[in-house]
């Protein structure tokens, strides 16, 4: 399959205090990681496109690695994660979908066997486009307090032929998480879902 | 965050952008460039007041924490950033003032001490907007404002900021121009550094 071409990459950090209630003893930290790479199929439809799959792989390897270093190098320290695609004018939303194994796969693989489906969202747009991904726990997908998301996006990015492709990982539970559910201190951790 | 600080801080981000190919030519190295920025109480929010000095020292505070922070993310020394700039946004019931407060008194001498120098002006803008607004951080090289290969803009924005009563300050600081400079005018190897402009 085509070669993967990188134009850009892009890292966020956010690190949340507080909002409006007790600082915590322990900031949230939400780290993106973002890559516009060249749509090789952009411009006209192409039938076979699952190979590229493949193709990804090291990519997203390497930007689960960026993003456990962004949160301080221990792979404990991520208890979230999510990915998004946004494919330029000239793709398909199925290119988006490309990104489901070679993103998802890398970061179970790069924190060890994560449980949960990692939570994710696509579409087509324009450069500028914002993208909340969203977040689930790593091992239970129903732990409430992790519910989260984070917005992505890039100014210049995706033109009509590239797509950009967003990891994103959390180091805890929303800042003032208190509307009850599943705790992650309840998880069973068999389904990856409890 | 390790000390306590005089700013009242929700949230800090620092962005990193990589250049790795333009109109389809390689960028090698790649340009570089980050920008960190706070989230914070403005503490003049809401009325009238005369006297900005504690935006002023949040201001020079700020100035240190949020070069630190660029430049850590960066991942090179200070003295090997290029250009730099900075940039506010009130939220709608503080003043453009207030920005001006933060950005021009005392936030300067802290950024240039981490980056161990810092000869020419640091561009600068402000606006007052709403959570989401973008702001386009002016960049120039930090020696010398007249290179030309370095003037440039990065974008930041941050979705649930400034509330009504935040300021988002940020800095940007970057190990490179533009990524294929060819407009002539200055270049860097031409600074003599005397002046801040040449």
């Amino acid at each position: 399959m085509p070669e993967v071409v990188v134009r850009k990459r892009v890292t966020c950090v956010e690190e949340i205090f507080h909002e409006g209630g007790p600082v915590a003893a322990r900031p949230l930290r939400r780290a993106a990681a973002i890559a516009v790479i060249r749509n090789p199929f952009a411009g006209s439809y192409v039938e076979s496109i699952e190979g590229f799959m493949d193709d990804l792989k090291p990519l997203g390897l390497d930007m689960a690695r960026s993003l456990v270093a962004a949160l301080g190098g221990d792979p404990k320290n991520v208890e979230g994660y999510g990915k998004g695609a946004i494919v330029g004018a000239a793709g398909e939303l199925e290119h988006g979908a490309l990104w489901h194994v070679p993103g998802g796969y890398a970061m179970r693989e790069v924190l060890g066997g994560a449980k949960a489906i990692v939570a994710s969202t696509k579409k087509v747009g324009g450069p500028g486009t914002r993208l909340d991904v969203p977040i689930t726990h790593i091992n239970a997908s129903y732990v409430r307090s992790h519910f989260d998301a984070m917005e992505v996006g890039v100014n210049d990015a995706p033109r009509a032929d590239e797509i950009l492709l967003a990891l994103v990982m959390t180091t805890g539970p929303r800042i003032h998480a208190r509307v009850g559910g599943l705790k992650a201190s309840e998880i069973k951790g068999e389904d990856g879902l409890r | 965050m390790n000390a306590p600080t005089i700013a009242k801080i929700r949230k800090i981000a620092t962005f990193v952008e990589e250049t790795h190919r333009e109109m389809d030519r390689a960028i090698s190295p790649p340009t570089r460039r980050a920008a960190a920025v706070a989230v914070i109480e403005n503490p003049c929010a809401g009325k009238y007041v005369e006297d900005l000095s504690e935006l002023i020292a949040i201001g020079q505070e700020l100035g240190e924490l949020l070069t630190l922070r660029a430049v850590a993310a960066l991942g090179i020394p200070g003295a090997l950033c290029e250009s730099y700039g900075k940039a506010a946004a009130v939220g709608e019931n503080g003043e453009i003032e207030h920005a001006a407060a933060i950005l021009h008194p005392k936030l300067g001498t802290p950024v240039r001490r981490v980056l161990g120098k810092g000869a020419a002006l640091i561009p600068s803008s402000k606006k007052r907007g709403a959570m989401g607004v973008v702001l386009d951080i002016p960049l120039g090289h930090k020696d010398a404002a007249y290179v030309r290969s370095h003037f440039d803009g990065m974008e930041v924005r941050i979705n649930d900021a400034p509330r009504a009563n935040e300021i988002v300050v940020a800095i940007a600081v970057t190990d490179s121009g533009r990524p294929l400079p060819r407009v002539g005018g200055l270049t860097k190897e031409q600074i003599k550094g005397e002046d801040g402009l040449r």
